[in-house]
């Protein structure tokens, strides 16, 4: 499968990793630094893992590989990633 | 600094077909009795997972067709695509009483609520309108009198899910306004669009950016990327369209 599809099918992908909402996560790309919900961006999903990236410059946000029980992630086309959905009592 | 109410990971669950229903002749809506089930809001979708005997896993993700507080259930409408991985067993072998494993739900970005308002414009490609069905019933559900225009594109007029549903609610007063276009073939009758969508029929059906419309589209990529491009030349706000795309497959 090589699917073109956006932020929101990464979301079950991602909340494996991260234990938040992550379609409503803001990232910054590093190529243009457009700042965008994740939910909002492109995503490509193959068999491995997916590809994220930036829908006005192309650049590689974040790619995520699982293999033999491992998830890897690259990270480095992302400059800011803000989690929200939570609350903080203090 | 304490954490508190971390949404948490996800973890898969196990849900029962407890209902089938046809839509349409590649369509079908899988009612689903989910014991653990936390809970959804309308736009969210579940991830399914089938798993081969050698072991051989596939996942993909479906929106949620019914609205929020329907219970321990939820339903999915899924469309038969003849090269899917998944889409093939959910349509053709699934049977009530069978489980699947699924997780969800999933999704902040595509989703709302009546407290958001409008007016909404919903735009639905093909199979893309279950994510919508999900907002209209669930404006309908708790009473939102939000101004609500769905423009529905299929292919044939036999192949708009969920069509008897729709035509009840227009109907109503306080119903949707809903607005079909057909892409391949009308009956001789039709009175309706007959074209894809593109920047003149989006003129006419879409509410004038004047009133900071809020817009969600789903449908196939293209049928996304038109309908957002020619919403953004009309004026709307980039942030108050939400769009939502699945793949080359599939059509409207």
């Amino acid at each position: 499968m090589n699917d073109n599809l956006d932020g929101n099918a990464a979301g079950g992908i991602l909340q494996e990793v991260f234990p938040f909402e992550m379609t409503t996560a803001l990232g910054t790309c590093a190529g243009c630094g457009a700042t965008k919900e994740m939910g909002a961006l492109s995503v490509y999903m193959h068999g491995m893992g997916m590809v994220i990236r930036c829908p006005d410059c192309d650049n590689v946000l974040i790619r995520v590989v699982r293999a033999k029980g491992e998830y890897w992630l690259d990270m480095q086309g992302v400059r800011v990633l803000r989690l929200r959905g939570f609350n903080t009592t203090s | 600094m304490e954490r508190t109410a971390l949404p948490g990971r996800l973890s898969w669950q196990s849900g029962e077909v407890v209902a089938i229903r046809q839509e349409t002749a590649h369509a079908k809506s899988l009612t689903l009795a989910v014991p653990q089930w936390s809970g959804h809001r309308a736009g969210q979708h579940v991830d399914i997972r089938l798993t081969a005997e050698d072991g051989y896993q596939a996942e993909r993700s479906y929106s949620i067709a019914s609205p929020p507080g329907v219970g321990q259930q939820i339903m999915l409408t899924v469309e038969l695509l003849n090269d899917g991985e998944v889409s093939p067993y959910l349509v053709e072998e699934l049977r009530v009483g069978d489980k699947i494993e699924l997780r969800g739900p999933i999704g902040g970005y595509f989703v709302w609520e009546a407290t958001m308002g409008g007016p909404l414009l919903l735009v639905a490609g093909g199979s893309g309108i279950v994510p919508l069905m999900a907002i209209v019933r669930h404006r309908n559900a708790v009473g939102s009198t939000v101004p609500t225009r769905l423009l529905v594109s299929a292919r044939s007029y036999e192949e708009i899910i969920y069509r008897d549903e729709l035509e009840r609610l227009a109907a109503d007063n306080t119903g949707p306004e809903v607005i079909y276009t057909l892409t391949r073939s009308a009956p001789p009758t039709w009175t309706g669009y007959r074209r894809r969508i593109d920047a003149d029929l989006l003129k006419e059906v879409a509410w004038a950016a004047t009133g900071h419309p809020l817009a969600y589209i789903c449908g196939p990529t293209e049928f996304v990327e038109t309908a957002a491009t020619d919403l953004l030349a009309l004026g709307y706000e980039a942030a108050r369209i939400k769009t939502e795309r699945f793949g080359a497959t599939g059509g409207t």
